[in-house]
């Protein structure tokens, strides 16, 4: 029991420690990359802080479920947190779930997030919650093809044996499905976390916005939990995405040098993949919301590709 | 002592059901008497007969009774052997359930209708879905799915004095015959093999059975079992029929009588089919992921909440049959345990479907009557009204979408597994095909949820969009009772999934000679697996334990800040205008219009925009807007085949003289020239 206790409270704090900033480092990145001075990567502490001590109001339209899906989208990529490998092999709950619980818990805090749209009457909500659950389904087929190439691989769902899999064999992501699968999952990163060219993290009030015209109504410890939900699904697909192709420096077992060490490779991938983010979020311009599908496609394209050279290499 | 305890169960619930039809008719004149006992002698009839399942399940599975009625060929056998009890358990759970809801629901339909009718007609769907369950003779059963179609037609025709509902009850009427006739041909060809009506001896020269003769009787079985359930392209019947009938009656044909089809197929193509070709399994998969798909598109373009909810049977008959699919191929690469799984997965989906559909439709129903409309966007607000209610649908809402930790979320857990175990075993040109149906999976799961929040956003959410929505009222307890029952079963099924896996080894048993199901369950019920600890666990009740004990954060920030926060109530941010109207809500249209843009292939869709203006053209006083989508199965498959059947029937009429005399002759050279060919041979 101890056992399993000890290591996932210690993979729920980080997790929970490490999501703001990296929300903060991408901001300050992508202002550097425009040649501002951008915020501290502290402030998105800053922000939660002070949303959590704020007032709030409620829409006097909003149900009870207005209130309850800033818990729900907490919640789940709370939990899926626990699914998977983060600085050690072995994710702490990863029995409780694999990489498709890990999918489809995070749909069901979509779900909620777009029903709380919904659920304030604005048409900015509406809006939202229609591109959100549109662009996140036809994010599925590709995200679930590059998850079936790299569990046909492990010969498992489950992320604790996919990730000693790929520890076993460091070099694998220059495989061609691997590379093909990274692609794909990329581009659903992207889209799963609403980033330019999909949708624009740091708009507000205009008639692009995706994620940001769901929570237009939400305000004080709601948003706070919501932003912090957000954080967090952002960090877990980054680290899956990380974990998964580029598997060095995991450590084996739950041991104070394990952890720290595996802590170490663990920032250095991550501020890696921040940077690429950063790349691609400067270098290109939002697309426009009916050119998303297309992208979205190649993904699609690419993942299946992917499948195939499994077994053609 | 248990058989015979099993039998007393068995009978006494077809008697109950026989004896509320009875019942039903002659209360006939007093529909306060005809409602009260129809629906409690359903209720006793559901009752006993989960009473005999579970006894069947304990121990005496393979109980049969033979009944001859002196004629050779025909024998009303009744057999509860594994794969019969499971069926009829969720019949007779779903009968309880609605049974117990009608006695509200009826009442609220008003004095006007003949309840009486309903009471008889709904009885004696119930009894006769239980003799098709059941039956085990290919006569007896054939006659019991007449009825059973017969029954089903007449409540649909209920409220006969709308002409669609008119032509809804024809279309359902032809299309089931259509079918009907495909069966008896595969009966027919299984009996010239085996010599026998009985299905006990089909199931024997199954081994026998190859060539052409396999070939056929998959085919013709694979068609009329596939009209009932209502695959692609054989659906156009299912979304007309099932939303015009009362909404108990929607209910149970949306959540068991299209499953009669998924009973015929596991019957016939696991048990009498013998190894079946590989491209069979490949053509049912590729017709799962079919239906699936176009099903739920095309219920994303629906605004009729009950038709919407009839889409989405056939896209939950696909996920049924990517699982029977997949096992079809593990047969014929000789993999029973994948095929286990396969099955599994999709009998699953049977039971965990059946459940929430009715539970969706049963909400609806309620919704319905609430509102006076069927129209999504007149509704609206309804959390507020009815709130018992909106928490059914949403728990349906969850479990349709395929969400943890509810029921779909294990059976489409499942599914994916034997689809990702398929790619590992099988050859590389079939192997494909597997993660396709897998990614298409995901697709139609990701699309059902953008469904349901439409769904269940712009039924129950925000603002009342007319005036009898904002006046509904929460149904009476009866109703909500019906409602609770089904979402318990679908947490429990859900979260006890465990404990639920146990009942599939008889079938699995007898049907594919394993038994898995201690291979999917790890960690000591708390998890399931893919089949080994190694390929994937899930534990739906560890996440719904996980959200409890994680839930401690987010109320310890509440403790140190939350407490202490002004939290007051605000009008909604109405961009400066006065006041926020239902009229600025988002609705159902605008919320599907970017999948009509994305997938404008598939919908065709077709717009006209008339604005009426006096100045400038930029401040219109009116504007008038119409947009529908083509029907394509039904423009470009339908139409041709309704026109030549039109057209040799015009030809027809002038052997159709209108007089009696003429038919008669008709009728009598006929038989002479069958006696000379029957005496000839």
């Amino acid at each position: 029991m101890r056992s399993l206790v000890v290591p996932a409270l210690i993979q729920f704090l980080l997790f929970l420690l490490i999501a703001p900033l990296v929300t903060g480092i991408l901001r300050t990145m992508k202002a550097r990359l425009q040649t501002r001075r951008g915020p501290a990567i502290w402030q998105p502490y800053r922000d939660l802080h002070k949303l959590l001590r704020k007032g709030m109001v409620i829409p006097d339209t909003a149900s009870w479920l207005f209130s309850a899906t800033p818990y729900v989208v907490f919640l789940t990529a709370a939990i899926v947190g626990l699914m998977i490998p983060m600085v050690v092999t072995v994710a702490p709950l990863s029995l409780f779930g694999g990489v498709l619980a890990v999918v489809y818990l995070l749909a069901l805090g979509r779900f909620f997030m777009a029903l709380g749209g919904l659920d304030a009457g604005t048409p900015f909500g509406g809006l939202g919650s229609s591109r959100e659950m549109t662009i996140s389904a036809i994010a599925e087929p590709a995200l679930m093809l590059a998850i079936f190439t790299v569990a046909v691989s492990a010969n498992s769902t489950n992320l604790t044996d996919m990730a000693k899999f790929a520890v076993s064999q460091n070099w694998r992501f220059l495989a061609p499905s691997q590379i093909l699968a990274f692609g794909a999952l990329f581009i659903v990163l992207i889209a799963e976390t609403g980033r330019i060219p999909v949708d624009n993290p740091a708009t507000h009030l205009e008639l692009t916005m995706i994620h940001e015209a769901m929570v237009l109504e939400y305000s004080g410890p709601y948003l706070a939990l919501i932003e912090w939900g957000a954080s967090l699904k952002q960090l877990v697909l980054m680290t899956l995405l990380v974990n998964t192709f580029f598997p060095f420096g995991l450590s084996r077992d739950w041991t104070a040098l394990g952890v720290t060490a595996g802590m170490g490779f663990y920032l250095i991938k991550l501020l890696l993949l921040c940077c690429f983010i950063a790349l691609v979020e400067t270098t290109n311009a939002k697309m426009r919301l009916f050119r998303v599908p297309e992208l979205l496609a190649v993904a699609f394209i690419l993942g299946a590709l992917a499948l195939i050279s499994t077994f053609v290499f | 002592m248990n058989s015979a305890l099993t039998g007393y169960a068995f009978f006494g619930g077809l008697l109950a059901y026989g004896v509320g039809a009875i019942a039903g008719l002659l209360a006939s004149g007093k529909p306060r008497l005809a409602r009260a006992l129809c629906c409690s002698f359903a209720l006793l009839g559901g009752l006993l007969e989960i009473g005999a399942c579970g006894l069947s399940l304990l121990g005496s599975v393979g109980t049969h009774w033979d009944i001859s009625a002196g004629v050779p060929f025909l024998v009303y056998g009744f057999r509860l052997d594994a794969l019969s009890t499971y069926f009829n358990l969720i019949l007779s759970v779903l009968a309880t359930a609605v049974s117990t809801y009608s006695l509200g629901y009826l009442r609220s339909l008003g004095e006007t209708k003949p309840a009486g009718l309903l009471g008889f007609f709904y009885n004696l769907l119930l009894l006769s879905l239980t003799a098709v369950f059941t039956a085990s003779n290919a006569f007896f059963f054939l006659i019991a799915w007449e009825v059973m179609a017969l029954a089903s037609y007449c409540l649909i025709s209920y409220e006969h004095r709308h002409q669609a509902t008119r032509r809804a009850g024809i279309l359902y009427f032809v299309m089931s015959h259509a079918g009907t006739c495909c069966l008896w041909v595969g009966f027919l060809l299984l009996t010239s093999r085996a010599g026998r009506l009985d299905f006990a001896s089909f199931a024997t020269v199954a081994a026998s059975l190859t060539g052409p003769w396999q070939v056929a009787i998959f085919l013709f079985f694979f068609a009329g079992f596939g009209v009932k359930s209502g695959i692609i392209p054989l659906h156009i019947w299912l979304p007309e029929a099932h939303p015009v009938a009362p909404s108990n009656i929607s209910a149970l044909m949306s959540g068991i009588v299209i499953k009669t089809g998924i009973y015929g197929m596991a019957r016939v193509f696991f048990e009498f089919l013998g190894v079946p070709p590989l491209w069979a399994g490949m053509l049912v998969l590729i017709v799962g992921v079919v239906s699936a798909l176009l099903g739920v598109l095309y219920a994303l373009m629906e605004h009729d909440l009950k038709r919407l909810l009839a889409y989405h049977s056939i896209e939950n008959i696909g996920i049924i049959l990517i699982g029977f699919g997949a096992a079809l191929m593990f047969i014929s690469l000789n993999q029973p345990r994948l095929a286990a799984i396969a099955l599994i997965a999709g009998l699953y989906h049977t039971m965990n479907h059946a459940i929430f559909k009715c539970l969706l439709f049963l909400g609806a129903g309620s919704v319905v009557n609430a509102a006076k409309t069927r129209n999504m966007e007149e509704m609206g607000g309804l959390i507020r009204r009815m709130p018992q209610t909106a928490l059914g649908f949403l728990i349906g809402a969850i479990a349709i979408s395929g969400l943890p930790p509810l029921n779909g979320f294990v059976s489409e857990w499942l599914t994916y597994q034997a689809l990702l175990a398929g790619f590992s075993t099988t050859e590389p040109l079939t192997r494909i095909l597997f993660p396709l149906a897998g990614a298409l999976l995901a697709l139609t799961a990701a699309l059902a949820a953008t469904c349901f929040v439409k769904a269940f956003g712009i039924t129950f959410l925000a603002l009342p969009r007319s005036e009898s929505a904002e006046h509904a009222q929460e149904s009476g307890l009866s109703m909500l009772t019906g409602m609770v029952v089904l979402a318990l079963a679908c947490v429990v099924l859900g979260l006890g999934a465990t404990l639920f896996l146990p009942v599939f080894d008889g079938i699995t048993g007898s049907l594919l000679g394993t038994r898995i199901s201690g291979d999917l369950i790890a960690a000591g019920g708390l998890a399931l697996t893919s089949g080994s600890i190694r390929g994937g666990t899930v534990s739906p009740a560890g996440i719904a334990a996980l959200f409890v004990i994680v839930s401690v954060f987010p109320s310890l920030l509440w403790l140190i800040w939350g407490r202490k926060t002004k939290r007051s109530v605000g009008p909604t941010w109405d961009c400066g205008l006065p006041g926020l109207t239902a009229e600025n809500e988002y609705t159902a249209f605008a919320f599907s219009k970017p999948l009509r843009m994305i997938f404008a292939a598939l919908y065709q869709p077709q717009r006209e925009i008339e604005a009426e203006y006096e100045v400038s053209p930029y401040y219109p006083k009116a504007i008038r807007f119409e947009s529908e989508i083509e029907p394509t199965f039904e423009k470009r498959l339908y139409d041709p085949i309704r026109e030549f059947i039109l057209a040799i029937a015009n030809r027809m009429r002038t052997i159709q003289a209108g007089s009696i005399h003429a038919y008669l002759a008709y009728i009598f050279v006929t038989l002479i020239v069958l006696l000379l060919w029957g005496v000839r041979s």
